[in-house]
């Protein structure tokens, strides 16, 4: 029997209306044999977290290019925590200063892609964070 | 399907959904899709406790606004005091396997309501559905959830699976979609309970409502409609004008369905429909074993028909064996 696709939840968070980058890694992960919900702009913790769940989504991709990811992105690995959700990680995608990226770790992030990641390296990302026993078709 | 933290059995997931689990409840959904020993499981444990909801089915071409409606639905439903549940399909790439589901995009308020909604890819299956639709309603309708709304791909003419899987079946045109030979064209204009005219705010929704009007008057001079005419509504959906009185006329016709045999028929039909695309799958499975003991390019001398034919024998001689 073929293997449930991986499902993954793709979101900005907050006030960013820089989607073009989401678009894209939605289109790389789909090409990669993987269900996107596409949750698009302007999300709340709360929206991302009902479609985490309702969803029943292994992995939740939030793209950020405002800035706000040190402020951010610990809001939502603690929103879906909170929710009993802590065991599906969080990817941050976007602009985020080399420096930043110890701090996101440590406030639970499973990885972040720069501007620079090839749409091999997305798709390995997602999978790595899922642990190699993930499906991949 | 990966190993979660949350690994409990069908039973326990089943009875702490009912009581409100919504995660629970996805768990239950994603094991439907799944397919396999645990979602027979999860079939055997919800089918006993089914046939509560009202299942509405919502079809149209792609971007006539159906996702946008039913997420007006669902929040409307959801303000009233109303538990509903929201299943929405899109294509699976035949290709690589991989889908985007963009349903809820046009759903965020209906989100923000508490209303459940789920995306689901096609996986392969025709028609319009997932095969495994039945049983994500099933499990909705274990779960409590009242109405179920069944959110169609974007459809062509002939993807009427919905009419099958449905109480209610609603098909959405928008303004400029076809003229009257289009309406009376075989296929989805048929197993419509009742259609809205979606983007009413558009140029030509004078003449889309015309021309449904007058397709319905003659399948009242064919003899082929039934005792209810399907009533024509309007709505400009990203307003939420309009969307009452669809409101209004779905339960409406779920109420006069139940008060007859409708109701009885209707369950009936969708537990066929259900069957038939099983078996289905059963035999396209069974299809695809037999073939791979096939040379490439067949057998010189016979015909792709008399092959076809040859290999249907072997098939049927196959199944009174099992």
């Amino acid at each position: 029997m073929a293997g449930t696709p991986i499902r993954v939840v793709l979101a900005k968070l907050g006030l960013d209306g820089h989607d073009r980058g989401l678009k894209v890694v939605a289109r790389i992960l789909r090409d990669a044999g993987m269900e996107v919900v596409y949750l698009g702009l302007r999300q709340t913790t709360d929206t991302i977290v009902d479609a985490v769940e309702q969803e029943d989504a292994d992995v939740v991709g939030i793209s950020m290019h405002n800035a706000g990811h040190l402020t951010l992105a610990p809001l939502i690995v603690c929103a879906l925590a909170e929710a009993g959700l802590d065991d599906v990680p969080v990817v941050i995608g976007g602009i985020v200063p080399e420096e930043d990226r110890g701090e996101l770790a440590a406030a639970g992030v499973a990885a972040v892609l720069g501007p620079g990641a090839s749409a091999a390296e997305v798709v390995a990302s997602v999978r790595a964070v899922l642990g190699a026993d993930a499906p991949t078709s | 399907m990966r190993p979660r933290a949350d690994d409990r059995a069908p039973a326990g997931l089943l009875a702490a959904a009912r009581g409100g689990e919504r995660r629970a409840a996805a768990r239950l959904l994603t094991i439907v899709e799944h397919g396999g020993p645990a979602a027979e499981e999860v079939a055997e444990a919800t089918h006993p406790l089914s046939g509560g909801a009202h299942v509405v089915g919502i079809t149209g071409a792609p971007g006539s606004g159906k996702s946008t409606l039913v997420g007006v639905l669902a929040t409307r439903l959801t303000e009233a005091g109303g538990r509903p549940a929201v299943v929405a399909v899109d294509p699976s790439s035949p290709l690589t396997g991989g889908a985007i589901l963009g349903d809820r995009v046009r759903m965020e308020a209906a989100t923000a309501a508490g209303a459940f909604i789920r995306s689901v890819a096609t996986r392969g299956h025709g028609g319009g559905l997932a095969l495994s639709v039945p049983g994500s309603v099933r499990v909705l309708d274990a779960c409590g959830f009242d109405p179920i709304v069944v959110e169609t791909v974007g459809v062509g003419q002939v993807e009427v699976d919905v009419a099958a899987a449905a109480d209610t079946t609603v098909v959405v045109v928008t303004p400029g979609w076809g003229d009257a030979v289009q309406a009376n064209k075989a296929g989805l204009l048929e197993v419509a309970d009742l259609f809205v005219v979606n983007k009413d705010d558009r140029p030509g929704a004078d003449d889309a409502r015309r021309d449904l009007e007058l397709m319905l008057d003659l399948s009242e001079v064919s003899g082929s409609a039934g005792d209810d005419r399907p009533a024509v509504l309007s709505t400009t959906a990203t307003a939420g004008d309009g969307v009452d009185r669809v409101l209004a006329a779905v339960e409406d016709h779920h109420r006069r369905l139940a008060a007859g045999r409708g109701l009885v028929e209707r369950r009936a039909r969708r537990y066929d429909a259900e069957v038939r695309a099983r078996l289905g799958h059963l035999l396209e499975d069974a299809v695809g074993h037999l073939l791979t003991g096939e040379p490439a390019g067949g057998r010189s001398s016979e015909t792709p028909v008399a092959a076809a034919r040859r290999l249907a024998g072997r098939l049927l001689a196959g199944g009174e064996h099992g």
